[in-house]
């Protein structure tokens, strides 16, 4: 039992980083078609302005909690430039995002690697988010819990833009139906480039908390973009629901066949288990209707 | 004239030459070719040389089925690594157990090492016969191929998820190797290959002979997948790339016509994954995971993916100027390929193959008169 337990919350907090990436992704991807690989690196972006802030504010705490918003800006305002510079260029064109995306990241990499050197770098965590809380016999370890937090946070404050707010409204409508929405007077090329910062901001939140569970590096964001992209793609397009329980369902089956078996067998299955899953519901978990053919 | 319906990408327009042209176009560039690659090349190479342009030929071979898969069928092959390992380990198993036997061990040298017991693995038994492991590197990738994409093209999963589907089999594939150390050779690999059917890969002659294997089939792929494209089913496959609906409201089955160019283009890529094993004597997870999978496509991109030779070509130089430019200035070449691929892909959709037509067009739109022949 206590296995289990212990397993399952493994598998949520698997769930959770993984959350926090995909959601940057589920709007440019999701609803605007953009298969941005740069996304990994606009994670390390936010793990890198953490690293920075903690050499000018000593106290963990505080430049954590600065790090989050600021993390949020660097990265947006490097998602929107990429929009500005590329991507408006190519939204005929899906499948040419992926890679000219991928050229970009590639060079960010390499800026990366000249600024803040190859080999990792670590950053201390705060002294609350070190410990373990106990209940029973079931530990949770601080920094886990504090990744599920924002995580949920995130997807709240997404959901409440996107549900109630003019910006979130024009938000859904370009992506429903962009000519419409265009006709309508909605400035469709702003609100593409207000989700890609806000797309791509959440990118740098989640690479603030993934500073607090393992080493930030150059390559860092290519580990990651693969398993974010299932996510999206078993979840549903543009779909936050379905983001969500994809995350925590893939994490918690991810760490019960780890558990079971090997890493790199629980990898080959967890595919597997997608396209399995995909022939059941090819549009993934939930879909969007449009009156579109394809 | 049937030999110019090879379509282009979006952004292209067929460059317009005389018929007389075009007749005699295709036989003598592939003459030309010939001569060049099996000529030309071994006389003014050193071995060295022509060893590394036998590795640049096997990501020709690569994408020549980038080619026809993407290219012709807009099937964006971003796990082609993992045919190409396929192909590469099924080649490395059979030169390893060779190479042990010549010495008179029982098994593989790295198996030793990490000491798995006397008993070489069961699906490491097949392998020993030469005939079963040269079949096995064309028709394993084809059959993970065949499987993937009747799966996912059946139901319609298309464009960006097939996309993200086969990169993470790539990714599966070089995770799954490097976590089965004691079978697999881990991140290592399979290394240290010396021998080729008996041939012993020091041999700088026998080497060469390696060379001209890889060239004539590189030659003979691009034949193939010219008659591909000027038959009937290169018409469909470009069809179901345009316009799959309307495809299939005429009658045909797309997801069938796509299958057949994923598995094809799969079989290349497995054949030549198995002729990079003899020509540069190893296999890694390393070389078939993500990131060299995307670098499959990057060569076809460069030089244009819809045009086989620019595919080609393209892959060549691309895998040269890798070679050359990442050992003295890694850095410069980190961000030279990535611009490369944006302002390729970006702004040249067709690639250099599709330079010309588009200052062509450019010329023309701007007034200057476009010299020689106006249609």
């Amino acid at each position: 039992m206590t296995v289990v337990l212990n397993q399952s919350f493994t598998g949520i907090s698997i769930g959770a980083v993984l959350l926090l990436i995909a959601l940057g992704l589920t709007l440019t991807f999701g609803q605007m078609g953009v298969i941005n690989m740069a996304h990994g690196e606009f994670i390390m972006a936010g793990a890198y302005t953490t690293y920075v802030l903690q050499k000018s504010i000593s106290s963990a705490g505080i430049s954590l909690l600065v790090a989050l918003p600021l993390a949020f800006l660097v990265a947006g305002a490097m998602g929107a430039l990429l929009e500005w510079l590329l991507i408006r260029r190519l939204y005929t064109r899906p499948l040419d995002t992926l890679l000219v995306t991928w050229g970009v990241s590639l060079m960010l990499q390499q800026l990366a690697r000249d600024v803040f050197g190859a080999p990792n770098v670590q950053t201390a965590a705060p002294d609350i988010l070190t410990g373990n809380i106990s209940a029973g016999s079931v530990t949770f370890a601080n920094n886990r819990l504090f990744i599920l937090g924002l995580a949920l946070l995130c997807v709240l404050g997404l959901t409440l833009v996107l549900r109630f707010t003019p910006l979130g409204r024009r938000i859904r409508a370009v992506v429903q139906n962009r000519d419409l929405a265009e006709v309508s007077g909605i400035a469709t090329g702003q609100v593409d480039r207000i989700t890609f910062f806000i797309g791509s901001g959440l990118a740098g939140v989640a690479g603030v908390a993934l500073t607090l569970v393992g080493p930030i590096g150059p390559t860092m964001g290519t580990n990651y973009i693969v398993d974010a992209f299932l996510v999206v793609v078993v979840g549903g397009i543009g779909q936050l629901k379905g983001a969500v329980i994809t995350a925590f369902a893939l994490g918690v089956l991810q760490s019960v066949l780890e558990y079971s078996t090997t890493v790199s067998v629980a990898k080959v299955v967890v595919l597997v288990a997608i396209v399995a899953f995909l022939q059941w519901r090819p549009q993934g978990l939930y879909t969007l209707r449009t009156r579109s053919l394809a | 004239m049937t030999t110019t319906t090879t379509t282009t990408p979006p952004g292209t327009v067929t460059p317009p030459s005389t018929p007389l042209l075009n007749r005699f176009r295709v036989p003598a560039g592939f003459a030309l070719g010939a001569v060049l690659l099996l000529g030309i090349a071994p006389l003014a190479l050193s071995d060295f040389r022509l060893s590394l342009l036998a590795k640049y030929l096997c990501y020709a071979i690569v994408a020549v089925g980038v080619s026809l898969a993407w290219g012709r069928g807009g099937l964006m092959v971003l796990g082609q690594g993992v045919f190409f390992g396929l192909g590469g380990y099924a080649m490395a198993m059979h030169l390893k157990l060779t190479d042990a036997a010549a010495t008179g061990e029982k098994l593989p040298d790295f198996m030793q090492l990490y000491g798995t017991g006397d008993a070489l693995p069961w699906w490491w038994k097949p392998f020993a016969n030469p005939g079963f492991a040269l079949a096995m590197t064309v028709l394993l990738p084809m059959a993970v191929a065949a499987v993937l994409g009747f799966l996912v093209f059946r139901r319609r999963v298309k464009g960006a998820y097939f996309a993200i589907l086969s990169q993470a089999l790539a990714a599966a594939l070089s995770i799954w190797l490097v976590g089965q150390q004691a079978t697999t050779g881990g991140t290592n690999g399979l290394t240290d290959i010396q021998g080729f059917f008996g041939y012993s890969l020091d041999d700088p002659v026998n080497q060469r002979m390696v060379y001209f294997v890889i060239a004539v089939v590189l030659l003979l792929l691009m034949a193939l997948a010219r008659q591909l494209f000027v038959s009937r089913y290169g018409e469909l496959l470009i069809a179901v790339r345009d316009s799959e609906e309307r495809v299939r409201f005429l009658g045909y089955n797309p997801a069938n016509i796509k299958l057949v160019a994923y598995v094809v283009a799969a079989g290349m890529a497995g054949l030549a994954g198995a002729l990079f094993v003899p020509a540069v004597g190893i296999i890694s997870p390393a070389l078939i995971g993500i990131v060299p999978s995307i670098g499959f496509v990057i060569g076809a991109a460069v030089g244009g993916r819809a045009s086989l030779v620019g595919a080609v070509l393209g892959a060549i130089a691309v895998a040269w100027a890798q070679s050359t430019l990442s050992d003295e200035f890694p850095a410069a070449w980190t961000y030279l390929q990535g611009l490369l691929f944006v302002l390729a892909v970006g702004f040249l959709p067709g690639g250099l193959a599709s330079l010309g037509v588009v200052l062509r067009r450019r010329r023309t739109r701007t007034g200057t008169p476009a010299t020689g022949e106006t249609a």
